[in-house]
């Protein structure tokens, strides 16, 4: 791969390697007494392993290629590959989570597998290891084919791909060692935010002049779910992370909020992480895979349109419908409420413009469980967005607050919509990106499907069992005007939904595993022997054509 | 007509990303900015006492634990609740929070109000292993805390920190953070007077953990813990009436 790079853009690879590797020697020097100095080594391992791998090539005869005659598919096939590594990882942990929760030895006596710890690790390793990963990879395939056009550069994706993981692994890692925000989904601390703007700056700047350089006169309802994904989760990203390092040799800082604006601001980054992470990307995603896979055009552009400013503009009103009943002031929960009520319009547009475009081709979706994982996901999309705006309702939310079924309530989206639409695109994906006719196993694809169907509807019924039971006994009251039961009887109540979660997620993570064999195995067999000449970016425009 | 605008947004890539920061610009601004402004936003608590250098290594601790994941610290506006826990949480009460730890998930009891309300006893004894105090509790057990020396040497650049960020940390406060937070687990040790000296007579200063030989992280956190909901009165003044649970039968 690093063959393909001209020998300018090995230079420049080589220096940013370095400046990296100084960088970390840097934090091992000053935070040689605190975790922040573990971190500085993880940094010269990352960054000196792909030095010594571009070095090793750094002589190797210039490319001949004509690179406008092809996609630049290489960082997308890397990040197919990290995405399923860390799918593995990150459900893999929670499974481990879940089981926890029921068994509670199963921490060790450690202070770096207990809950609070291993939580986060499950939760950034699905979100942004495996999520992110897919979501880069797509938007990187995505925006070659609807544009026409190839990748500008290659040496930006391929930071983009490794700076991104790069910050995953000081995440994760992180989290084990203690380090660690405590402001959900944003737990990694300040260096690793600073590394991360870096990153998805540079993601952006490519991602526009990729776009820029597009032989389509408009662009594709799917790009600019990628541009809302990116420049919003950067506005998110900045805002919620700003923070005061102790110093410069502590990973600790101190976030800039204080209290309740602490509490908006985390929420506002929180719930809009949901919206633009784990929906518009992966709109994206839908917007391109199903109507590519069902061979049939969007149903409607204008639904498009309308959902997708609906989606952009009402969520970033909603977070506070995480702060019902309390010291959030009583305007804001308001807020929250009638813009939480009001997305479901998007919302449902989207998954009915999904609907609708299969409408026509259910015979294709009853045979190819591809099509049907991407049908899945928009069932629950849909779901989840009504179960999202009901939860947002006060009264509702008085009772669902602070219990599993707001846990059952991410899953369904996060296992149902986040993780079928990918798998779905994924199998469409591959067979497309490595040149094989199809995956190697159809009966695989099948079982996955199932598997992931039964271990999400096992999950989320059993947290809206264990929820809703919690909900109403914490709100019970005697005869005499007591009330009736104590918190450890609530607890008591959740074992056996607890043991049933872990199991339902365990069916979900085979699933996962059987994918990832049945990718590599595809990968492994024998390329087409043909090349898909249709699959090539538009010729360049003669001047006065 | 709205129709073909967008047709020629779509033929924009500078357009298009300037119109969804447009967008999505609004909800933000208008929801978060006015918190800063309306006074009403946080209360007048005068009484109100910053964290102990210990009480805040404490708290560093359980953001370090991830202890937010399955307790919250928000006492809401409803009956139950207030019964409970206690009263309802006020947003002074978190003013020096950062972060603040309302939480969103309870796997286990709200602990606005734990101050006061168990022993330092029960405390060590239940986080060395949970089970042995309440044996149907899944937390996870701690035992490691009263295993591991508090790490002193920086808290006063952890409260220099806090001191830029506005909370009303005394200079004199900062230079003798590690003293104070030697002091507060060593009742009689000279270092000891200093802590309600300056940090006011109110201040538990006691042996956490039980041990009076050795500064642990378990002295911190559970120095912590009982100084939760204790650092004003100003939950207890002025209370409005809760708000019955929708379907709650009297």
């Amino acid at each position: 791969m690093i063959g393909r790079l001209t020998s300018t853009e090995r230079q420049y690879a080589a220096v940013v390697l370095s400046l990296l590797v100084v960088a970390g020697i840097a934090m091992a020097a000053l935070g040689r007494n605190d975790a922040l100095g573990v971190h500085g080594v993880l940094v010269i391992l990352f960054a000196g392993g792909l030095l010594y791998a571009v070095l090793s090539a750094f002589f190797e005869p210039e490319p001949r290629e004509d690179r406008e005659a092809s996609y630049y598919d290489d960082p997308i096939k890397a990040g197919i590959v990290l995405s399923m590594a860390w799918a593995v990882f990150g459900m893999f942990m929670g499974v481990w989570v879940a089981a926890q929760l029921a068994w509670p030895s199963l921490a060790f006596d450690a202070a770096w597998s207990t809950f609070g710890r291993l939580r986060p690790t499950h939760t950034s390793g699905v979100i942004f290891g495996f999520g992110g990963n897919a979501l880069i990879a797509t938007s990187f395939h995505v925006v070659q084919r609807t544009s026409r056009a190839r990748l500008a550069g290659q040496f930006s994706p391929w930071f983009v791909l490794f700076g991104f993981n790069l910050f995953c692994v000081l995440a994760v890692s992180g989290y084990l060692l203690g380090v660690t925000q405590s402001k959900e989904y944003a737990e990694a601390e300040w260096y690793a935010d600073l590394w991360l703007v870096i990153v998805w700056i540079t993601y952006l700047v490519l991602f526009l002049r990729t776009i820029a350089r597009r032989r389509e006169p408009h662009i594709y309802v799917a790009n600019w779910y990628f541009m809302a994904f990116i420049v919003v989760v950067a506005i998110l990203h900045i805002v919620n992370n700003l923070a005061v390092p102790i110093s410069w040799g502590h990973a600790k800082s101190y976030t800039i909020w204080p209290g309740v604006q602490d509490a908006m601001v985390q929420w506002w980054y929180g719930h809009n992480a949901v919206a633009f992470f784990l929906t518009a990307g992966f709109l994206g995603m839908l917007y391109y895979y199903l109507p590519v896979r069902a061979q049939r055009p969007i149903f409607s552009y204008r639904l498009s349109i309308l959902s997708f400013w609906g989606i952009t503009f009402f969520y970033m009103w909603a977070g506070s419908h995480h702060l019902h009943y309390t010291a959030l002031p009583h305007w804001v929960q308001t807020l929250g409420m009638t813009f939480s009520v009001m997305l479901l319009v998007p919302s449902w547009a989207s998954a009915g413009n999904a609907l609708l475009t299969l409408n026509g081709a259910w015979h294709r979706v009853r045979d190819d469980a591809t099509l049907r994982f991407m049908m899945a996901a928009a069932v629950f999309y849909g779901l989840s967005t009504f179960e999202g705006s009901f939860m947002a309702i006060r009264p509702v939310n008085a009772l669902s607050h602070y219990t599993d079924w707001t846990v059952g309530h991410v899953h369904a989206g996060a296992l149902g919509w986040v993780a079928l639409i990918t798998f779905g695109s994924l199998y469409t994906l591959v067979p497309a990106l490595w040149k094989r006719e199809r995956m190697y196993s159809a009966r695989l694809v099948e079982v996955h499907f199932w598997l992931a169907i039964a271990g999400t509807l096992i999950y989320v019924f059993a947290m809206w069992n264990s929820g809703i039971i919690q909900g109403l006994m914490w709100r019970t009251y005697t005869e005499d005007g007591a009330l009736a039961y104590s918190f450890v009887d609530s607890l008591v109540a959740m074992y056996p939904y607890y043991i049933a979660r872990a199991f339902g997620g365990l069916l979900f993570l085979i699933g996962a595993l059987i994918c990832s064999y049945n990718i590599w195995m595809t990968v492994r067999s024998v390329p087409l022997a043909e090349r898909r000449d249709s699959d090539v970016p538009a010729a360049v425009a003669v001047p006065g054509e | 007509m709205p129709e073909l605008f967008h047709r020629k947004l779509e033929r924009s890539a500078i357009g298009f990303v300037l119109a969804i920061i447009a967008a999505a610009s609004v909800g933000g601004i208008v929801e978060i900015a006015p918190l800063f402004t309306i006074d009403e936003t946080v209360e007048e608590a005068p009484d109100m006492r910053v964290y102990t250098p210990l009480e805040l290594a404490g708290r560093n601790i359980y953001v370090r634990e991830g202890c937010y994941a399955c307790h919250s610290q928000m006492i809401r506006t409803l009956r139950d609740e207030v019964e409970r826990y206690g009263p309802y949480s006020r947003a002074v009460e978190s003013q020096y929070d950062r972060p603040m730890l309302w939480g969103s998930k309870r796997t286990g009891p709200d602990l606005a109000r734990v101050g006061g309300k168990y022993s330092d006893f029960w405390h060590v004894a239940h986080l060395i292993n949970p089970r042995d105090v309440v044996p149907e509790s899944n937390m996870p057990a701690y035992a490691f805390l009263a295993r591991t020396e508090l790490r002193t040497n920086d808290l006063g650049e952890h409260l220099a920190a806090q001191q830029a960020l506005g909370v009303p940390y005394t200079d004199e406060m900062v230079a003798n953070a590690a003293r104070d937070a030697y002091g507060q687990a060593f009742p009689d040790s000279e270092a000891a007077s200093g802590v309600s000296e300056r940090y006011g007579e109110a201040t538990s200063v006691s042996a956490f953990d039980g041990v009076a030989t050795r500064l642990t992280e378990m002295d911190a956190l559970v120095a912590y813990l009982q100084v939760l909901g204790r650092l004003t009165d100003a939950a207890f003044r002025d209370t409005a009436a809760t708000e019955q649970a929708p379907d709650a039968e009297d």
